[in-house]
């Protein structure tokens, strides 16, 4: 049974680490091919697009609610404590650290990063990435530098979007129910923001950008047979960006609160 | 002219392709023919350079391709062109888009030279009028002869045909076949054509190979296919469910004959 259970676990490490080996290989030849000429900047812009203002609507909608629960959660506690005058601060804080680029990267990976898989993972079994490379293109520069750079530009710039809306949900709460003055809110927010929480958490996305992409453009790339293998590379693409956006969080946290003390 | 030699490639422990040796010279139209599975489009793949030999050699016009860097083999590649089995084109650009595609990668032509050279490779193949469709409007047949001018816009040396008549009703078939046969005529293209299909093979070839277990076993002129004595060639030529092919298959996967 324990030598079961060694062999087993040994065997998930094995390819939890092949699979890294993997993507860090795929981060190595899209960042080596960026530099690389041709330099089309309309495909970066056509995937963008798809990232940016098509994952607004969903991404501001969430960050909203999420201000609203997080003020209604803090009111619960802090009426106890008569400390209803800190919920705008903690709103604030844990917003622009933590919730925002977390939840941004998680609603992104689950609609941008399964689409990049499933139209890749396609292309794959069409035949149309060995066509790119039969025409003596290199899918990599093709179909991944693109997505790649789509995603670690906007995740930063939708995230920011999303540390305001949720802003406005905290502030309808805090307004309506907690009768907090619209004016002390924005007081109580800006004073308990430093420059370094908006930072921190807007320099996570980046790398959550770049997870996102790597994991659905090599989940797209390696689909093995024909729909069946699309839908559960899909699956696999987003439920291992989730579990990498999260291990990276942790990681960044760590490395912030424990080396930075910010 | 294309040589290859000693030409082996396995997937896991299957032998696919087993010291091959195939030679094409300039201008000719070589047809490779063999059972489903049996290599022919892993063939044109290491050729072409999708996939990377076990050992062996592919020289294309002298130079050996198996050792070229990628960004080498790129430029041989730039004087081939190949179309796929199912036409592989790109479902995100209309067909204007997909013609053009080599022309906007590679080249800086304007606007208006763009379009006529579209126009132009389209009707060589016969079509009209249909650049700004997308390839899900095409029937299976106007996919392949999208995918032949997208190649053709390359004014390639070499085309590789896979399965150029699979899956098309018998017209646009021979259609096919007349365009290969054409653009081998005018143009003075190497062309290796993967198939099954026997009509199409004694059509459009010069000469034919037969590949069985990752081997040519035989290879000569249409005529000297079509009267062979080779009870393998002749079982798959005449189509015939008993004989030494299947036989063979019986004693590889171990069922009683």
């Amino acid at each position: 049974m324990l030598n079961y259970l060694a062999t087993f676990s040994g065997g998930i490490v094995f390819r939890f680490f092949r699979y890294l080996g993997e993507i860090t290989l795929l981060l190595g030849q899209t960042l080596y091919l960026i530099f690389v000429p041709p330099f089309k900047g309309s495909r970066v812009l056509i995937q963008a697009k798809r990232v940016g203002p098509g994952s607004f609507l969903i991404s501001a909608l969430v960050a909203f609610f999420i201000g609203m629960i997080m003020a209604l959660q803090m009111a619960y506690q802090m009426t106890k404590l008569s400390a209803e005058i800190y919920i705008p601060n903690v709103i604030a804080v844990s917003l622009t650290r933590e919730l925002a680029p977390v939840l941004t990267a998680l609603i992104v990976a689950g609609r941008i990063g399964a689409g990049i898989t499933a139209e890749l993972g396609s292309m794959t079994v069409t035949e149309q990435v060995e066509a790119l490379q039969a025409f003596a293109v290199n899918p990599v520069k093709y179909l991944v530098v693109p997505r790649f750079l789509a995603l670690v530009l906007m995740l930063p710039v939708l995230t920011i979007f999303a540390d305001l809306v949720g802003l406005v949900g905290g502030f309808i709460i805090c307004v309506f129910k907690l009768s907090i003055s619209p004016p002390l809110y924005f007081t109580m927010v800006i004073e308990s923001l430093e420059l370094k929480d908006i930072f921190t958490g807007l320099f996570k996305t980046i790398f959550f950008g770049a997870i996102i992409a790597l994991v659905g453009c090599h989940q797209g790339l390696n689909v093995k047979s024909g729909a069946e293998g699309v839908g559960l590379s899909t699956t696999t693409s987003v439920v291992v960006s989730f579990i990498l956006i999260i291990m990276a969080d942790c990681l960044f946290t760590t490395v912030f609160y424990f080396i930075f003390q910010v | 002219m294309i040589e290859i030699s000693r030409l082996c490639k396995t997937f896991g422990s299957n032998i696919v392709l087993n010291n091959l040796n195939l030679t094409i010279p300039e201008g000719e139209t070589k047809v490779v023919i063999g059972r489903s599975g049996t290599g022919k489009s892993v063939l044109l793949k290491n050729i072409i350079g999708i996939l990377k030999p076990d050992s062996g050699s592919v020289k294309i016009g002298g130079v050996e391709v198996t050792s070229l860097s990628e960004r080498e083999y790129n430029k041989i590649r730039m004087k081939m062109g190949m179309v796929f089995q199912g036409g592989a084109l790109f479902d995100s650009m209309n067909v204007a888009e997909n013609v053009a595609f080599v022309l906007n990668e590679f080249m800086s032509l304007d606007e208006k030279t763009v379009r006529e050279r579209v126009a132009k490779y389209l009707a060589m193949v016969g079509l009209q009028k249909i650049e700004h469709m997308m390839p899900s409007q095409l029937s299976g047949g106007m996919k392949k002869r999208v995918s032949l001018a997208r190649v053709l816009c390359m004014e390639p040396e070499i085309i590789f045909y896979d399965e150029p008549t699979t899956g098309v009703d018998p017209i646009t078939a021979d259609a096919i076949n007349n365009l290969i046969v054409e653009l081998s005529h005018k143009l003075k293209v190497t062309s290796i054509v993967v198939t099954h299909d026997m009509s199409s093979a004694y059509k459009v070839a010069d000469s034919i190979a037969m590949l069985y277990h990752g081997q040519v076993i035989a290879e000569g002129t249409p005529d000297a296919i079509r009267h062979t004595t080779h009870p393998v060639v002749k079982q798959f030529i005449h189509g015939e469910a008993q004989g030494p092919i299947t036989e063979d298959e019986n004693l590889i996967f171990g069922h009683i004959k």
